[in-house]
């Protein structure tokens, strides 16, 4: 290969000839804010619409149930939506994969079920140690996802099925395995507890992270530039850098203000720390490493995918695998915040929310198109209306109504900009 | 052209293949070497998919040796002829449409530092991997699905060429493409010739064939039935090997045009 590019080919003195470093048919940004500006909205009307739709979503959330009740805002109530968002947003982010692979998981809830049930009867009834009653539960999530892949992947039933016959058969596992009792409380003190219980008071924790993540990602982003530069590869310019890096300086010390300085305030939960720990991690497999380059195209085109050489089952099954473990590790967190493991948990509308979130948070049902964080735009969108009509006292049917149409305006969109995409010429 | 090269790059000798009933390929010989483009002509059926695909690896031989190099070698598996160097384009083209022209191009074999991917890196090898080819497209970093039809092909084609293989099989490569674009891909494939990587060329447009290739080799019913050098074969000649007959429309028009000049 190096050979290729780098002797001059027998037809130098053609190939000598200037090549147009730019096709003049492509739209390029022009410079200066103008240029982001057309850039911008030719992207919307292209049906790129990336973020746009759940920042807007949040921001009208706000204004409403802050219009409502002055609270909402609050430290206590933004901690409280910071905690709920991390135990399904974990979940979430399994999801996103699978729906990136372009499947769908709808065992979450039951597999999360099951990991807090093997939790509370290994720690609490059988008195093991904390830590790895917790490894244990999380390993089982990771073995039952695994099963699923292989099911789909290997004997090929529909993901659909296999998840959900999953859906059920776990259910069925986890009353067993709590057996008579039909809960077992979170002893207080333990690793299960301090999950969502926990908070770093010091001011600094909430402070320092909120730099750290600021200066971490204009560092990357900086690093990239001047690697792009010396390649003589076209890269950001610098005023996009500080645009980007204040923007998310903004929104971290804003977090970071509310968490720690208003009456009443307690500092940055453990829980939040640990989700954007898993929202990091995720981000990085999916865009970074080989491996989320090739759920990326299996997810776009399988056939394509198994002639590069990719292992398509593989992927399969290890996505499945991902989904299950962080299904377990999510349900650890719902355990905390519901004070221990129940027959009941992970039921309900966990599923619903769970995939919800990633689809409101921008990942396509369609396959092959998303991005990690959506798990956690999604997620706060839901629990934010759900935190603010819980107070304004509105009773649960109509937060189920209203959650529902939430999740139906989402998909709606993504099938639009699906759309828009294609007759765009960019699906 | 002239050829000097003693051993061929890839030889196949004898070559059958059974689809259970079926004796789809029958003592098959083809040569290609290093720098030539070979034309794999005949009709529908005549077995130009089924030796493509025991070349790549996608349907092992029955009977019959395969030669790389000189040296006998068993292509069990499409990975054994990725090995070997040889990179197959299909007719549907194969790519993912929603990564883009690098992520398309270097799919399956990432560049990588420290087991992360190289994207830099990658993005600048493409770039100068498509300049070498004079391959133009808008960006290289927009979603192949923006892409026209000929702009994929060529993208399909350069992506093959990624492994730096000695043996590129192209099935159909203008098939579905427009009067330029088809002047595009038959100008790759010359640039490809001249960079001394061997082209098996499966094509119906004797038009394109003629254009391209230095020499024709023409199945029928799943046997040899000629090689031709281009250069000094006419158009009948090959049609009357794929048609296996030389009674066929095309020789029975010329005898018709001959009679009414005599008759004159």
């Amino acid at each position: 290969m190096s050979d290729l590019t780098k002797t001059p080919a027998p037809d130098a003195e053609q190939s000598a000839a200037p090549i147009p470093a730019v096709d003049p048919r492509l739209l390029v940004r022009e410079e200066g804010l103008k240029g982001y500006w057309t850039e911008f909205t030719r992207k919307v009307r292209g049906g790129e619409l990336g973020s746009l739709p759940v920042f807007i979503g949040l921001i009208v959330i706000a204004i409403v149930f802050q219009s409502q009740n002055s609270n909402f805002l609050s430290a206590s109530s933004v901690a409280n939506i910071a905690v709920y968002t991390s135990g399904l947003g974990i979940m979430a982010v399994g999801i996103v994969f699978v729906l990136i692979l372009g499947e769908i998981d709808l065992s979450v809830g039951s597999v999360a079920g099951v990991g807090a049930a093997v939790w509370a009867v290994l720690n609490v009834s059988n008195g093991m140690n904390d830590w790895l009653a917790v490894a244990i539960a999380v390993l089982s999530g990771l073995a039952l996802g695994l099963l699923h892949g292989f099911f789909f992947a290997k004997i090929g039933v529909p993901a659909f099925v296999v998840t959900l016959a999953g859906f059920l058969g776990w259910s069925g596992l986890q009353i067993w395995l709590m057996g008579q009792e039909g809960s077992i409380n979170a002893p207080t003190g333990s690793v299960v507890e301090h999950l969502t219980g926990y908070y770093f008071e010091d001011k600094a924790a909430a402070y320092g992270l909120a730099l750290v993540a600021v200066l971490a990602y204009a560092a990357s982003l900086l690093l990239d530039s001047k690697r792009r530069k010396a390649a003589a590869l076209p890269a950001r310019p610098v005023s996009e850098i500080v645009l980007r890096a204040g923007f998310v300086a903004v929104l971290c010390f804003v977090v970071a203000y509310v968490l720690n300085e208003p009456a009443g305030a307690r500092g940055l939960p453990l829980a939040l720390v640990l989700f954007l720990a898993v929202l990091v991690v995720a981000d990085f497999v999916a865009r970074r490493t080989t491996f989320g380059r090739q759920v990326f195209a299996v997810g776009g085109n399988a056939e394509a995918a198994r002639r590069a050489g990719i292992n398509v089952d593989r992927v399969r099954i290890l996505v499945f695998g991902l989904s299950g473990l962080l299904a377990a590790f999510g349900g650890l967190f719902v355990a905390s915040l519901s004070g221990g493991a129940t027959k009941s948990l992970g039921g309900g509308n966990t599923l619903m929310l769970v995939i919800a979130a990633a689809v409101i948070g921008g990942t396509s049902l369609f396959g092959g198109r998303g991005k990690v964080w959506s798990a956690l735009l999604g997620m706060i969108v839901i629990q934010s209306i759900q935190q603010g009509l819980n107070m304004l006292g509105m009773a649960s049917e109509i937060q189920y109504m209203i959650t529902g149409a939430v999740l139906l305006a989402a998909v709606v969109i993504d099938s639009v900009s699906r759309r828009t995409q294609k007759t765009a010429g960019r699906a | 052209m002239i050829h000097v090269f003693a051993t061929p790059v890839l030889a196949l000798r004898g070559v059958s293949k059974r689809f259970g009933a079926v004796q789809a390929l029958t003592d098959v010989d083809l040569e290609i070497h290093a720098g030539e483009v070979v034309a794999l002509v005949g009709d529908n059926g005549a077995g130009k998919s089924t030796l493509v695909k025991t070349i790549s690896g996608v349907h092992p031989i029955d009977e019959g040796a395969i030669e790389w190099e000189g040296n006998e070698v068993r292509i069990q598996r499409p990975n054994d002829a990725q090995d070997l160097g040889v990179a197959t384009v299909y007719q549907d083209l194969a790519l993912c449409d929603n990564l883009d022209v690098v992520a398309n191009l270097f799919l399956g074999s990432e560049l990588k530092s420290l087991s992360v991917l190289d994207e830099i890196a990658m993005e600048k090898r493409a770039k100068e991997l498509l300049d070498t080819l004079s391959i133009r497209i808008p960006s290289v970093r927009i979603p192949v699905a923006a892409l026209s039809g000929g702009q994929r092909q060529v993208v399909a084609i350069a992506r093959a060429l990624i492994g730096d293989p000695k043996i590129v099989i192209l099935d159909e490569p203008t098939a579905a493409l427009g009067v330029e674009q088809t002047a595009q891909v038959l100008d790759l494939v010359e640039r490809l010739r001249e960079r001394g990587h061997g082209v098996i060329l499966i094509s119906h447009n004797m038009a394109d064939v003629r254009a391209v290739a230095d020499k024709v080799a023409v199945l029928r019913l799943g046997r040899n039935n000629g090689v031709f050098n281009v250069a000094d074969t006419s158009h009948e000649e090959i049609i009357a090997a794929i048609t296996g007959a030389t009674d066929n429309a095309v020789t029975r028009r010329q005898a018709r045009t001959a009679t009414k000049e005599d008759a004159k």
